[in-house]
């Protein structure tokens, strides 16, 4: 009821192929637009954009890269930190001028426009991304993952080694300078809240709109049928060498834009092996798993949730506003309780009816997960020791990539699609 | 290339067959020791719907994968539309105008019906991945043309109530049409079917039967197909070709092939003494 087709009739193809074929999907698209252009700019400030805005939306672009590699084309990857690297140092190269040595005198180009910059780095990344795709021509799945996994580690040691990359700073960092657009600061320390944000929101939504736009064409079925299977995709004329190194270049693209903007506009100043190491490989690959595998809201899905994750248990676990009754502890021990007791259920359950859905006990965690969130936001926090919380988090993150692999491989994009689906009819059952 | 020209002939049931569409010529395959087809040839004319028979392990799906471009031949030439084949991967096979179904279905699964049957457009969509990418213009120009040409294939099969199905979902009979879709949809010059028929009901079968007489019929496509339902190979087939043990045994229409004495023997049987 809340969530209808009815009435909706299509009469032409082009509206039938559109992204938001049910109206009530194409309004509240449009809404979430307004409101992310028109209204958060106005609301947020430093804490919000450094916390929560900027890194949702770099990570939703680097997301929709990796997505595009491995949940439309079935090429897993582990290097997107070296590719997200190799962006950053691109943009850097760009945004300061581009130098070149030869025979001794150096020529040097003049800073690029941050934006530019920015775009010549994807494109930068997108040759690397290529080359380093190559060798998924002869391997795949786990082979693959190795093969990629090298180039994360060779792009890591070599902009640790090649003086050059990093205009020969003595610390081997790189610090992004102050660069303008149309007059406002975009990078540098003296940046404003909703400048950045804006100017990382405008490059999301294009590569977002892009990608829709790349995945539902033709592209979009080379990529999806050398993934369901690749020699009928050879049979009806898909050149797998092509369609495998376009989505190499494509997902590069994307992944590109998201280091230099990790780089230049959240960051400022970056250090190689700690902001573009292996770990970062591993939490895009887990926005994707978590998000949706070969979906674009997916990724922003995957993007928010691990974004906000760390955000949340800070506020519900570590913080806390005043000293710490003896009431809200207990209040801890309670939940606790009900959340062990849930899971033994659950645990007890699943070896009963040898299923894990059927009759498990999984409502009963949600519902006690749910409880314990609402009073630990009421109460303003738990004020659990912060290493206890960092912890706590590697742990549901684990969790839940197990949890989603096993019961919804399709991730948070499938259960907003069952969820839709069951809106369709509710609250009437036919 | 005069030998290329053969002329047409007129079928039983009245329709003209032009000339050679495709020839083989002396194919011999083999992989190591093993020998899957030794020296055959034999010729596919356009119009015409040929069939290649033979009991199992006969050679007949290794033939259609010679043709397709799978496997290359150690021996023999491919001839097709008057010029020799040079070797060519699959996929460039598939441009030439052959498109083709598979003995156990290999759609795409993560995929809708409609996805599908537009994978098999893939060959007439060429806009760049930059136009695609902005979509409004060119892409969606012919992003529409082609769904047009698809929705026709769709609408030919019947399966338009299935179109935005998952086809993981479908049943099997209903994945054999899917399959069929998808290669038709390429509009091909040269259709090849393996075992179009395998592990259907009688209903199913006489359905895909009419599918194929329609299409050969409407679309003037030319078929070659392997079937071991002999009831079916018989009312379909203009011309047969019998194999076993990578040998051809015996090539002709369906009447003089259920009468040739190898044929015979291969099938049921012979007393060697």
């Amino acid at each position: 009821m809340f969530y209808r087709e009815a009435g909706d009739y299509k009469t032409s193809y082009q509206d039938d192929g559109q992204t938001f074929p049910i109206k009530f999907d194409r309004y509240r698209y449009y809404f979430v637009l307004f409101v992310a252009f028109a209204m958060v700019p106005f609301l947020i400030n430093d804490y919000w954009v450094n916390a929560i805005f900027l890194p949702f939306l770099i990570y939703s672009i680097a997301a929709i890269g990796l997505n595009i590699l491995v949940g439309y084309c079935g090429q897993v990857s582990l290097g997107t930190g070296g590719f997200m690297a190799v962006g950053a140092y691109a943009c850097y190269k760009f945004m300061t001028g581009l130098d070149i040595w030869i025979g001794g005198v150096q020529y040097a180009l003049p800073p690029i426009n941050i934006f530019f910059s920015v775009i010549l780095a994807g494109l930068v990344t997108a040759v690397v991304g290529v080359l380093f795709g190559l060798p998924s021509l002869r391997i795949k799945g786990f082979y693959l993952a190795v093969a990629t996994l090298a180039a994360q580690f060779f792009l890591v040691w070599l902009f640790n080694k090649w003086s050059w990359a990093y205009n020969y700073s003595a610390s081997g960092q790189i610090n992004a300078p102050e660069r303008e657009i149309f007059g406002v600061a975009i990078t540098g320390p003296s940046t404003e809240a909703w400048a950045t944000y804006l100017f990382c929101l405008v490059i999301a939504a294009l590569c977002a709109i892009v990608a829709r736009n790349l995945t539902r064409g033709a592209s979009g079925r080379k990529w999806m049928a050398i993934r369901d299977m690749d020699i009928a995709a050879e049979i009806i004329g898909v050149n797998p060498l092509k369609a495998k190194l376009s989505a190499f270049a494509v997902s590069s693209f994307y992944i590109g834009i998201a280091g230099a903007l990790f780089f230049a506009v959240y960051l400022g100043a970056v250090e190689v092996g700690e902001a573009f190491g292996i770990q970062k490989s591993f939490i895009v690959l887990f926005m994707v798993i978590i998000g949706g595998l070969g979906s674009i809201f997916g990724s922003f899905a995957g993007a928010a949730f691990l974004v906000l994750l760390p955000v949340l248990l800070k506020l519900m676990l570590a913080d806390s506003t005043d000293e710490i009754s003896g009431f809200s502890s207990a209040m801890s021990w309670v939940f606790l309780v009900a959340f062990a007791a849930a899971v033994v259920m659950l645990v007890i359950n699943i070896i009963r009816t040898r299923s894990l859905i059927a009759g498990s006990g999984v409502g009963w965690i949600f519902a006690s997960i749910a409880a314990f969130m609402a009073y630990a936001l009421t109460i303003g926090g738990m004020g659990w020791p912060t290493d206890i919380v960092a912890h706590l988090q590697l742990v549901i993150v684990g969790a839940l990539i197990i949890i989603f692999l096993i019961a919804e491989p399709h991730g948070l994009a499938q259960l907003w699609r069952v969820a839709k689906e069951k809106l369709r009819l509710w609250p009437f059952p036919h | 290339m005069n030998d290329m020209s053969t002329d047409g002939y007129t079928t039983a049931d009245g329709r003209k067959i032009g000339g050679t569409l495709m020839e083989m010529k002396n194919i011999t395959l083999s992989f190591g020791g093993v020998k899957a087809i030794t020296d055959i040839s034999f010729d596919i004319k356009e119009g015409e719907i040929r069939a290649i028979i033979g009991p199992n392990g006969a050679g007949k799906s290794s033939m259609l994968n010679v043709i397709s471009g799978f496997y290359i031949p150690q021996q023999g030439e491919v001839w097709y539309q008057g010029a020799k084949r040079p070797q060519m991967r699959p996929y460039e096979v598939a441009r030439q105008g052959i498109a083709r179904t598979f003995q156990n279905i290999a759609l795409f699964d993560g995929m809708s019906v409609l996805d599908n049957v537009m994978t098999g457009r893939l060959n007439h969509m060429t806009t760049g991945l930059f136009a695609q990418g902005l979509w409004k213009g060119k892409a969606e120009a012919e992003e529409v043309a082609n769904r047009e040409k698809a929705e026709k294939i769709i609408d030919f099969l019947e399966i338009q109530a299935i179109r935005k199905t998952p086809v993981a979902r479908l049943p099997y009979g209903l994945k054999k049409r899917v399959e069929l879709a998808r290669a038709l949809a390429a509009e091909p010059s040269l259709l090849l079917l393996d075992e179009p028929m395998a592990g259907m009901n009688v209903e199913e079968k006489e359905d895909m039967s009419r599918f194929i007489l329609d299409v050969n019929d409407e679309f003037g496509t030319t078929i070659a197909l392997i079937e071991h339902d002999m009831g079916v190979v018989m009312d379909l087939s203009d011309r047969v070709v019998v194999m076993d043990y990578g040998k051809k045994i015996g090539d002709g229409t369906p009447d003089e092939v259920r009468n040739n004495q190898d044929v015979i023997d291969a099938y049921l049987g012979v007393s060697h003494d």
